[in-house]
């Protein structure tokens, strides 16, 4: 008996291989530690989109999608565990959700040839398709949020930013420092001086930072922050009285778990934002009968609706059209990583399709290209409402300063060719 | 009957003198050696190299080393994650500063450079003892992390901080980077952790580790009888932080491939690394290895008993495993406080004596 167990195990943990006829498309997924406010809605939106799919549809073209779950708890250690697990198991592509775990995974993934998609996340240089292959991050990336937070500051101060104070408040990781480069530049060019405040993993205690704003009274605050960072910020802003108006997270810090610990302090506390959110979508209707009512929502059922859930639900959908568009370059419907990447770099997602699909206005129109892997990068401002307890966006899409972006990510990406040794493509 | 020392004699000082007197234990040495070295590199993968050997592998060197300064020389330190990125942070600036020069020398060196700063913060503990010095390296740890996470030189001013490993070859193989075979990374791993735990072995039942243990059991004493406490604190925290400081650059160079020193070399590393020369023994080096195998073994064992076979969600299972590991160390430590290398150690005992005890 006790033999029959572990060689179970043994067989477990050597091959776990599905059906192969299935479209596999692993969640790393992490719900619990520090980042699992986070972690949470992403993952049940991502896993109930493919559910929806599978229920309503059959699948993808006619094949069904399995997405094996695994806990990553943000963890690298645990994401390389998680990676090597499900790669054996004809993974189409991988989306991390931690920009982390995607600096890991981007070698290996021009080593096994598996597509890596990071939307609003991971390196940023990846949008240069010439030399990062395998990976994509369209629609918009760190360095457009950046861009486009100044951007509407510029607008609202009438085109001048000149001899304003911003600090940047930041998670002392690869994730917070990546958007540092970008403000510098924007503020040689805009005349802003940048202060920088980083925050130490995972972020609880800020409070030396909130004491150094309220002594340096600076006229914007914009926050680079994660899991439970945001919340804590954005309670320690209300209790310095530090006008909301003025503090702008970016897209992963303006989700409702960041806000509603801190009840209405956190009223008029705006975000980026590079999707809709809300249940407003002809889609919900589709998961409400094939899903939630089913009953085969992806966790307690609790995060349907909220701005982190739909983010899920859009990297799922993108990852869905990707996998249609490979179908349909290949000619045949079980597609393997190859194909998929050849879909994700050809894909093109346009109004009159979002609205097909039961989204129309969700996300931005984009197309990729061999050059291209990041999109137009456009980003809106969503504005926090306590007494309605909802975001409300505030602006359109607004598009990124390319021109300062285009030099910057040009020469990110040439010094990983150098480093990795890779011939730019695309010629 | 098998298990003993009757019947096997010893001619000449050299076989009185060796590692492992009986021949039962000797002869299990070397099948665990022809095992490792021929069998394991032909049937390894991906999968196993990445989530269980290769870890382990290193995270036995790591053990090793605090082994020898918190069991030998019993010098608490809470400083392991620190030394170990200290010795990243120096294998990531070697090679890509001379990127001809073999890995397998970055390392050593890397080790090198880890043992000077360790000594370097090994200096408080000649005025210092136990919790204060325990204190002390505790700084040393946030320290550290700070700086590399602080000053942009050490990761050549990359946008965001992280450092990636670049591929290099040994013998026509890729050794690091993402073209590296499995096999490859576990046996450039094991030979390395093999040479190590050797000199290890060797260094503590010799002059040295003498010294050591007589400081720990009582400094005073020791002294008193001739030794040097301000050699033997220093040696042996550089022999221990040259340890550590390998077993750092291959966790970065071999394993991750590419690292951010606050995720990967924090202060749960120290705690880990200090769990598992605690539940391995302190003051042995199977202890180290037993540590080591029970503390990275078992979360990846559960998890896929849990979720692979079970079918449980992820996020109950993560956190049951929590649960299941922490009560299994302290059932463990109530059972036998002087972890499993004392456990060994009993069950050789009554292997002797077996099937006729008193």
């Amino acid at each position: 008996m006790k033999m029959k167990f572990v060689s179970l195990v043994v067989a477990g943990m050597v091959a776990a291989a599905p059906a192969m006829a299935e479209l596999v498309i692993p969640n790393l997924s992490y719900r619990t530690g520090p980042y699992a406010p986070g972690g949470i809605p992403y993952a049940d939106g991502f896993n109930d989109y493919f559910t929806l799919l599978n229920a309503r549809d059959g699948g993808i073209g006619g094949e069904m999608v399995s997405v094996p779950e695994c806990e990553t708890a943000y963890n690298t250690e645990k994401g390389v565990e998680c990676y090597e697990a499900t790669k054996g198991s004809g993974a189409l592509v991988y989306n991390p959700l931690s920009t982390g775990i995607t600096y890991q995974l981007i070698p290996k993934a021009n080593a096994d040839k598996i597509p890596i998609y990071t939307p609003g996340y991971g390196r940023t240089s990846a949008a240069n398709g010439k030399v990062f292959e395998w990976v994509f991050n369209y629609p918009a990336n760190y360095w457009d949020g950046a861009s486009v937070a100044i951007k509407y500051l510029l607008d609202q101060n009438g085109g001048s930013l000149e001899g304003k104070k911003i600090a940047l408040i930041y998670h002392n990781s690869a994730y917070g420092k990546e958007p540092i480069r970008t403000l510098q530049d924007l503020g040689t060019k805009h005349g802003f001086t940048l202060t920088e405040l980083p925050v130490d993993a995972p972020g609880q205690e800020q409070k030396s930072q909130w004491l150094q704003i309220r002594r340096d009274k600076p006229d914007y605050v914009l926050m680079w922050g994660w899991g439970v960072m945001n919340a804590v910020a954005v309670q320690e802003a209300a209790n310095i009285k530090f006008p909301m108006e003025n503090f702008i997270g970016v897209w992963w810090s303006g989700s409702e778990n960041d806000v509603v610990p801190a009840g209405d302090g956190a009223n008029g506390y705006k975000s980026l934002a590079m999707h809709g959110t809300g249940m407003d979508y002809p889609l919900y209707a589709d998961l409400k009968t094939h899903v939630y009512d089913a009953g085969k929502a992806s966790g307690n059922g609790d995060q349907i609706g909220s701005v982190l859930y739909s983010r899920g639900v859009y990297a799922a959908m993108v990852i869905a059209e990707a996998a249609r568009k490979a179908q349909e370059l290949a000619g045949t419907s079980a597609i393997n990583a190859v194909q998929m990447r050849d879909g994700l770099e050809a894909l093109e997602i346009t109004e009159a399709r979002m609205t097909e699909l039961g989204l129309p206005n969700f996300g931005q129109p984009f197309a990729a290209s061999c050059e291209d892997h990041g999109g137009p990068g456009a980003g809106m401002l969503q504005q926090w409402d306590a007494t309605a307890k909802q975001w409300t966006l505030i602006t359109g899409f607004i598009a990124p300063d390319q021109a300062v972006l285009d030099p910057l990510i040009a020469a990110d990406s040439e010094a990983f060719a150098a480093e990795a040794g890779i011939t730019p493509r695309c010629n | 009957m098998l298990y003993r020392e009757a019947g096997d004699f010893k001619t000449t000082y050299g076989e009185d003198g060796q590692t492992f007197p009986i021949r039962f234990d000797r002869m299990g040495y070397y099948v665990t050696l022809a095992v490792a070295f021929g069998v394991v590199p032909l049937v390894i993968n991906d999968y196993w190299a990445n989530a269980v050997f290769v870890p382990f592998l290193i995270y036995a060197i790591a053990a090793i080393g605090l082994n020898i300064l918190v069991g030998y020389a019993g010098q608490v330190s809470l400083g392991t994650g620190g030394f170990m990125a200290v010795g990243a942070y120096a294998v990531y600036k070697l090679m890509t500063s001379f990127p001809d020069v073999p890995v397998l020398i970055h390392v050593l060196l890397a080790g090198g450079v880890t043992a000077l700063v360790g000594v370097l913060f090994g200096l408080p503990s000649l005025r210092i003892k136990g919790f204060y010095l325990a204190v002390a390296t505790l700084a040393a740890q946030f320290f550290l992390v700070w700086l590399f996470n602080k000053v942009p030189w050490f990761y050549n001013y990359s946008a965001s901080g992280q450092i990636t490993v670049p591929q290099s070859k040994m013998l026509g193989f890729y050794v690091t980077g993402a073209q590296t075979s499995a096999s490859a990374k576990y046996l450039f791993s094991l030979v390395i952790l093999v040479l190590l735990a050797i000199v290890a072995r060797n260094l503590t039942r010799g002059a040295a580790g003498r010294k050591w243990m007589a400081i720990r059991d009582m400094d005073i004493a020791a002294e008193i009888i001739g030794v040097n406490p301000l050699k033997a604190k220093l040696s042996a925290f550089a022999v221990s932080s040259f340890f550590i400081g390998v077993a750092g650059a291959l966790f970065f160079a071999v394993y991750l491939g590419a690292a951010e020193v606050t995720e990967a070399f924090s202060i749960q590393k120290s705690f880990l690394v200090l769990f598992m020369v605690i539940i391995g023994g302190l003051g042995s080096i199977f202890g180290s290895f037993a540590g080591a195998a029970f503390l990275v073994l078992l979360p990846v064992f559960l998890k896929n008993v849990l979720v692979g076979q079970l079918g449980w969600p992820t996020d109950l299972a993560a956190h049951l495993e929590l649960m299941i590991v922490g009560a299994l160390i302290v059932t463990f430590l109530i059972a036998e406080p002087h972890g499993m290398a004392q456990l060994w150690r009993l069950a050789k005992e009554k292997l002797r004596l077996w099937p006729f005890p008193h």
